[in-house]
């Protein structure tokens, strides 16, 4: 019997107050941008976000509690952006999507900041007993965002990122499970070595914690040689997104080279207004254990594919209570089978 | 196929001192008056009821169109003073669509993208209304940008249609009808602004399909351009030749032309409607630099074929920038028609085609 898990990649829209405040107090500009020194009147603001975040999801229900990254201006790239070492160049492109970030230029030596520990702490301090998850961009994805000027070699530039990555970890306070997000690494999959470096590097990441380490993947399914190589990473749970990526292709690797103990699907879609119905979400959940008749899993975190920030915030809102909803009737589900 | 772009001539000022025409154009949006975003958050805060609203609207309107006429362009827009965002203006007036809340673009910047929650309809003139207005305060011709059904279906949660492709082709059929009431109303040059091209390349051919529709039964002498901007032009061009239109507005100013090699092929079909000053750097280029960049657009084109306007729309400039653009732009026009008219400048886009071998 597998334990269903409802959560969430973190990185929420800013709640629309906080979007209005916010852009008062930073402007519109590439400067105004977070660099990991703000004011005491943007902390403030901040700490506020971070609160409604926090109590949104717990009036949802899910069993694992994200800060939100409501001060990740740059998406995934934030770990860079904020760092001394990292000059901001212009806005580029987002993966796909209409949404654009800084470029981190990485002009010096990569040391953890404990930037994303201290939001972490703060949230941790809101949550009383329940679970707090850590996110992190995966090193693989971390590093296709930025440009390197220091490195001058893409093996020592991954490697310095990792461990950037791991300092910040050990850094963090008591959580239950830390989700690196990847999706550079099936947008644009490591070639031959490459995958064994970013497998290593993952694997360097993930062994910085005690907590369950789940690698979420979204917008396109695994090409097969980097999956396989993912597999010699020690993770808990790898990602798919049941949503937008190929369900077949990722299936069938899957099926055929295996996957870890534990599974995290992308089911709710976070890049689209439509609410899922909880039923619908549910049965999707059973579908996949079906289609994975080789495997039983001791967790099935349940979640959006993709980050939430792209939604406004009322469908964000009732997608948290959707996966909430969800995973309990495939919990419930799970009891009667 | 292009449309055969014949239709240029009627936009020749009757007093136009060369015998060489760049037609001048602007891409579309200006910044607004201070006094129009005071007026509009009185009117948002309920100190403003409709008729003020209005009436500030139409001012607005009339400066800018006038502004536009001062600078001395040959065809002329109000700088889209009725207009917020280019995809919420359109979104607010089709059936179909619903807002959600502001959604996050990069840093703070938002835009209230909305979904389409059940098939899209025609139900009021969208752009009808604006046009009327500008043309009665016009002297010159009036340009009407729309944003493009690829753009409004892409900028857009489809919550509806089974993918964009078909929520496209759905808002395609609604553009053609509010170009049949334009043209009705006497609009006669008409932009389908595509950004989102610029994100997906690869989909040029459910562009190309879009327009189309767009085109369907408009009359030839109606000017269709198309506006794509800030992307890679070499993963549209050449496909762009096989779109039924009359001219593609691009930006190139903005990487000093850079990308220009990839129209020059020799075999490049529409007008060329070229951006020569940036639409996002305060400074304003001298004329000197402005005609510098007109003559990029002759490797491409023959003058007869070549539009000059600014990059993109000027919003984001501070107005005294916008209008110092415009007026160096077109004053950079008119000498270089004077100095093709004295044959002191060459056309590299004929002379390279003169020089190819006979059999090619």
């Amino acid at each position: 019997m597998t334990d269903i898990v409802a959560t969430t990649p973190g990185l929420y829209p800013l709640p629309d107050r906080a979007k209005g405040d916010l852009s008062d107090l930073k402007g519109h500009q590439k400067h105004d941008l977070i660099d990991g020194e703000e004011g005491s009147a943007v902390t403030d603001a901040y700490d506020r976000v971070r609160e409604e975040l926090v109590a949104d999801q717990r009036e949802a229900g899910l069993d694992r509690i994200v800060e939100g990254q409501g001060r990740w201006d740059d998406m995934l790239a934030h770990p860079l952006t904020v760092h001394d070492s990292v000059e901001t160049g212009g806005i580029v492109r987002y993966y796909d999507n209409n949404n654009f970030y800084r470029d981190p230029q990485v002009v010096g030596e990569l040391t953890a900041t404990g930037d994303v520990a201290a939001e972490l702490a703060a949230a941790a301090e809101l949550l009383g007993d329940d679970p707090l998850q850590a996110t992190l961009p995966g090193p693989y994805t971390l590093a296709a965002l930025a440009t390197d000027d220091h490195y001058g070699d893409e093996a020592a530039f991954l490697d310095a990122v990792a461990e950037l990555l791991v300092g910040e970890v050990e850094a963090f306070p008591a959580h239950e499970t830390l989700f690196l997000l990847e999706p550079s690494y099936v947008t644009d999959p490591p070639a031959d070595d490459a995958g064994e470096r970013a497998a290593e590097a993952i694997d360097r990441v993930a062994a910085a914690t005690d907590a369950d380490v789940v690698v979420q993947t979204y917008w396109e399914a695994f090409e097969e040689t980097a999956y396989a190589h993912l597999m010699d990473a020690d993770v808990d749970a790898v990602g798919f997104d049941f949503v937008v990526a190929d369900r077949e292709a990722n299936l069938e690797c899957i099926n055929e080279y295996g996957t870890k103990g534990d599974v995290a699907l992308g089911l709710v879609d976070g890049q689209n207004t439509l609410v899922e119905d909880a039923e619908t979400v549910a049965e999707r959940v059973d579908w996949v254990h079906d289609r994975i008749p080789a495997q039983t899993f001791e967790t099935t975190y349940v979640t959006t594919n993709t980050e939430p920030f792209y939604l406004p915030v009322n469908r964000h809102r009732a997608k948290l209570s959707v996966l909430a909803e969800a995973a309990e009737i495939a919990a419930s589900e799970e009891v009667e089978a | 196929m292009s449309r055969n772009p014949d239709n240029r001539e009627q936009f020749r000022p009757d007093d136009h001192d060369n015998d060489h025409f760049l037609l001048t154009t602007v891409v579309g949006s200006y910044p607004k008056p201070k006094w129009l975003n005071r007026a509009r958050d009185d009117y948002e805060d309920g100190a403003f009821g409709e008729s003020e609203w209005t009436e500030a609207t139409d001012d607005a309107s009339r400066v800018i169109t006038r502004e536009h006429e001062d600078a001395g362009l040959d065809t002329v827009v109000d700088g889209e003073m009725r207009r917020e965002e280019m995809v919420e203006f359109f979104a607010e007036r089709i059936d179909g669509y619903e807002f959600n809340g502001p959604v996050k673009v990069w840093g703070h910047n938002y835009f209230d993208k909305p979904s389409v929650v059940e098939d899209v309809e025609y139900d009021e003139p969208w752009l009808v209304d604006e046009f009327e207005f500008v043309d009665d305060v016009a002297e010159r011709p009036v340009k009407v940008p729309i944003t493009g059904p690829y753009t409004l279906a892409n900028w857009t949660f489809n919550e509806s249609y089974d993918d964009d492709e078909a929520l496209a082709y759905d808002l395609a059929d609604l553009v053609n009808e509010e170009v049949e009431k334009l043209v009705a109303a006497g609009a006669r040059y008409v932009q389908i602004d595509e950004p989102a091209l610029a994100t997906t390349p690869d989909d040029h051919a459910i562009v190309g399909e879009c327009l189309e529709r767009i085109v369907a039964d408009i009359p030839e002498e109606v000017r269709i351009g198309l506006h794509v901007c800030y992307g890679d032009y070499s993963r549209v061009y050449p496909e762009v030749n096989e779109f039924p239109i009359d001219e593609i507005d691009v930006e190139l100013a903005n990487d000093e032309y850079e990308q220009i090699g990839v129209f020059a092929d020799g075999d490049f079909r529409p007008d060329l409607a070229l951006g020569v000053v940036d639409a996002h750097v305060a400074d304003v280029e001298s004329v000197e630099q402005i005609k510098r960049n007109i003559r990029e657009g002759l490797k491409v084109v023959p003058p007869e074929k070549l539009t000059v306007s600014p990059d993109c729309g000027l919003k984001l400039l501070p107005r005294e920038a916008a209008y110092a653009k415009m007026e160096n732009m077109v004053r950079a026009a008119r000498e270089v028609e004077a100095e093709l008219d004295a044959g002191e400048i060459g056309v590299p886009a004929v002379e390279d085609t003169d020089a190819a071998p006979a059999d090619d």
